[in-house]
């Protein structure tokens, strides 16, 4: 029974993944439609409707009405309705949709888009002025954004971004097929695991961990640094202790015992780790990898509206009422308070509420490696054989 | 009406112009663009700019002739794999199946009710190294005490072989459902054996179909980059998965378009090729 539940998980995943292969599903990303006049953040009306992009699960969900509840409040307290749309389910293809209708100065029709700061994508968007400023002046909640999150290197004062969710990127492992794994050497050296490791397909995941174990800060990647955390990996390409790159398809395989240990995230072991006993996760000794993933406002989208839809999110009582279905990391102060009234045993769990010294141990990669053409290419040839 | 009858030359033109609209919209001026694409230098950040940059070619072949070799090699093997099984299904279905031949052509179909990931992900089930097909394959010795099927190459062309085994099947069963039995029955009247009948006639007239269903089934796996992202290691990396990693990773639009462009010269040349050797009319019947 708990296996059936992670592999509906997956499959649901898989299925809205899926929905990128579909032709009207590429058409309908792509057929942005004529550029409606954007609105100026000086511009104070809401608009009828938000429309809002974002990642499968994650956000909270009315099990029996199939609704999201913090979405209805909002609708009940602005008369904003919110088209919430879950179409986001890879930062490289989604980008690849939006890029076409960006670029030739057209709306993708969407007030909230949310992207992931260990891809190259958000400096991108900022970088190519693809994004609107934030109306701050209508987020006072911006107030409570966790101070480790104000100063992004490639948004220092977040004039453009607000984040959504956190994530730590870590080892996961199956105790019944191997000793407790919590070092990088140990994964990719080890020959009792040979062949049942996986390392994470974004070079923002996996670069971070290989380059703490190396002894290097993956915050500030040079040419040594990098080429050694590519000779690391590459020798275990070749030796075939890796046997795949994956996506978050690494949860059927690690609970099923194909996979004996592999990098993964911490939010989707909160899951697996729910359903099977035998999985556990940590933050490597040497240190892991914090993503985040960012909402931001593309060129046309209302501004305005957008901006109040951010301010209600950052409430501490509805962000600790998202943060109860969605099991990463809040960005909110104050909601491990109010979840701690609602729902205990979530507002506790480290996983989702990490401490101070998991923070500390952990970093994003640079995001001046992120957009370096030489990098990039070096990792996909090494991830493509 | 009367416009028709006095240019009745013009009536297959006009019967052809929703086709010909269709392609030359949807065909040419989407390859016209890619052509041009192709031909681009530049990056995301400073942008692209036509530069006749007929480098992205050679770079092109040159670096990814591994990709390129094994992509088709996955597809060779996956075809002749596709062929072996489905024309005996549908030689038995159309020959036997009496009054149940739709339903079983239905289950040859079925699996395309299900999304093109989840069949692929269901393979991921099947090969799994805990499963049941690696533990007998282990117990008789045809793997090592630690050999595994998923991410090996193995896998990956079981994939394609499956993922496109109903393009193979189903122009094969028109084919031989057409076949009037008493051509059968003659040569065998004329002193032929079971099997050479088979051999004279009835394989010669289901030809079409097995021309169609090897086409149909190389062309898409070639291409393909599912099966190889899904049940393959870096080293079982097909062409595909280079395409679309240059196109959404890299944003490498030109040498992704390029690529694209030498997977179907080869292609096309390939069939080229095919169609000379078996002769074009057998496309046609």
């Amino acid at each position: 029974m708990t296996d059936v539940l992670t592999r509906r998980d997956l499959l649901r995943r898989a299925a809205a993944s899926g929905a990128f292969l579909t032709v009207p599903g590429v058409l309908a990303a792509c057929g942005g439609s004529s550029s409606k006049s954007s609105s100026s953040g000086s511009d104070h009306t809401l608009a009828k409707t938000l429309h809002f992009s974002n990642w499968p699960l994650y956000i909270d969900v009315d099990e029996k009405t199939k609704k999201h509840p913090t979405l209805d409040m909002f609708t009940k307290k602005t008369g904003v309705n919110v088209q919430y749309v879950e179409d986001i389910n890879d930062n490289a293809t989604y980008f690849g949709k939006i890029q076409g209708p960006l670029s030739r100065g057209q709306s993708i029709d969407r007030d909230i888009i949310v992207m992931t700061d260990n891809s190259r994508y958000p400096s991108l968007l900022i970088k190519k002025g693809w994004v609107e400023k934030l109306d701050k002046s209508a987020i006072p909640n911006f107030k409570n954004l966790v101070p480790a999150l104000q100063h992004p290197n490639w948004d220092q004062n977040r004039d453009y971004s607000l984040p959504w969710q956190s994530g730590l990127t870590g080892i996961a492992y199956n105790d019944k097929l191997t000793d407790p794994v919590l070092t990088v050497p140990d994964l990719l050296e080890n020959p009792k695991l040979k062949g049942k490791v996986t390392l994470l397909q974004g070079m923002g995941d996996t670069m971070p961990l290989v380059m703490f174990a190396n002894g290097d800060d993956p915050e500030k990647v040079t040419d040594a640094s990098w080429d050694r955390a590519i000779k690391v990996i590459k020798k275990g390409v070749d030796s075939g202790q890796i046997r795949q790159f994956t996506g978050n398809d690494y949860s059927g395989p690690l609970a099923k015992g194909d996979l004996k240990a592999c990098f993964a995230w911490s939010g989707d072991v909160v899951q697996l780790e729910a359903d099977n006993k035998h999985l556990h996760w940590n933050l490597p000794k040497d240190g892991g990898g914090i993503w985040t993933d960012n909402m931001l406002i593309p060129k046309g989208g209302n501004v305005y509206t957008a901006s109040v839809y951010m301010n209600f999110a950052y409430d501490p009582h509805i962000a600790a009422l998202i943060e109860d279905y969605v099991n990463y990391i809040c960005p909110v102060k104050g909601a491990k308070q109010e979840l701690e009234k609602i729902d205990p045993g979530v507002a506790n769990n480290t996983l989702i509420f990490p401490t101070d010294a998991m923070l500390g141990n952990a970093k994003n990669i640079d995001s001046a490696a992120l957009n370096n053409e030489k990098y990039i290419t070096e990792w996909q040839n090494l991830i493509s054989g | 009406m009367g416009f028709l009858h006095r240019h009745q030359g013009l009536t297959p033109y006009l019967l052809l112009a929703p086709g010909l609209v269709y392609l030359g919209i949807f065909f040419v001026v989407p390859l016209g663009f890619l052509v041009h694409q192709s031909l681009e230098t530049g990056n995301i950040d400073f942008g692209y700019a036509f530069t006749w940059a007929w480098g992205n070619y050679w770079d092109a072949i040159h670096n990814y002739r591994g990709h390129f070799v094994r992509s088709f090699e996955y597809a060779a093997i996956a075809t002749t794999l596709a062929l072996l099984f489905s024309y005996p299904l549908v030689y038995w279905i159309a020959f036997r199946g009496g009054r149940w031949k739709n339903l079983l052509l239905l289950f040859i179909v079925a699996p395309f009710f299900v999304t093109y990931l989840i069949r692929t992900l269901a393979w991921e089930t099947i090969l799994a190294d805990q499963g049941p097909v690696v533990r007998v394959l282990r117990d008789v010795g045809i793997l090592g005490s630690d050999g595994r099927l998923l991410a090996t190459s193995f896998a990956v062309v079981a994939g394609i072989t499956y993922n496109f085994l109903p393009f193979m099947a189903l122009p094969i069963y028109v084919s031989l459902e057409q076949i009037d039995v008493r051509l059968i029955e003659a040569a065998q009247d004329l002193y032929a054996s079971k099997w050479k009948a088979f051999v004279r006639v009835t394989l010669p007239l289901s030809l079409p179909g097995v021309v169609a269903g090897t086409l149909l089934t190389f062309i898409p796996a070639a291409g393909d980059f599912i099966n190889a992202q899904l049940l393959g290691s870096p080293k079982n990396h097909m062409i595909g998965n280079v395409i679309q990693s240059k196109f959404l990773e890299l944003t490498d639009y030109p040498s992704a378009a390029a690529m694209s462009f030498v997977l179907m010269a080869v292609i096309l040349l390939l069939v080229v090729l095919y169609a000379r050797a078996v002769g074009t009319e057998k496309l046609t019947g």
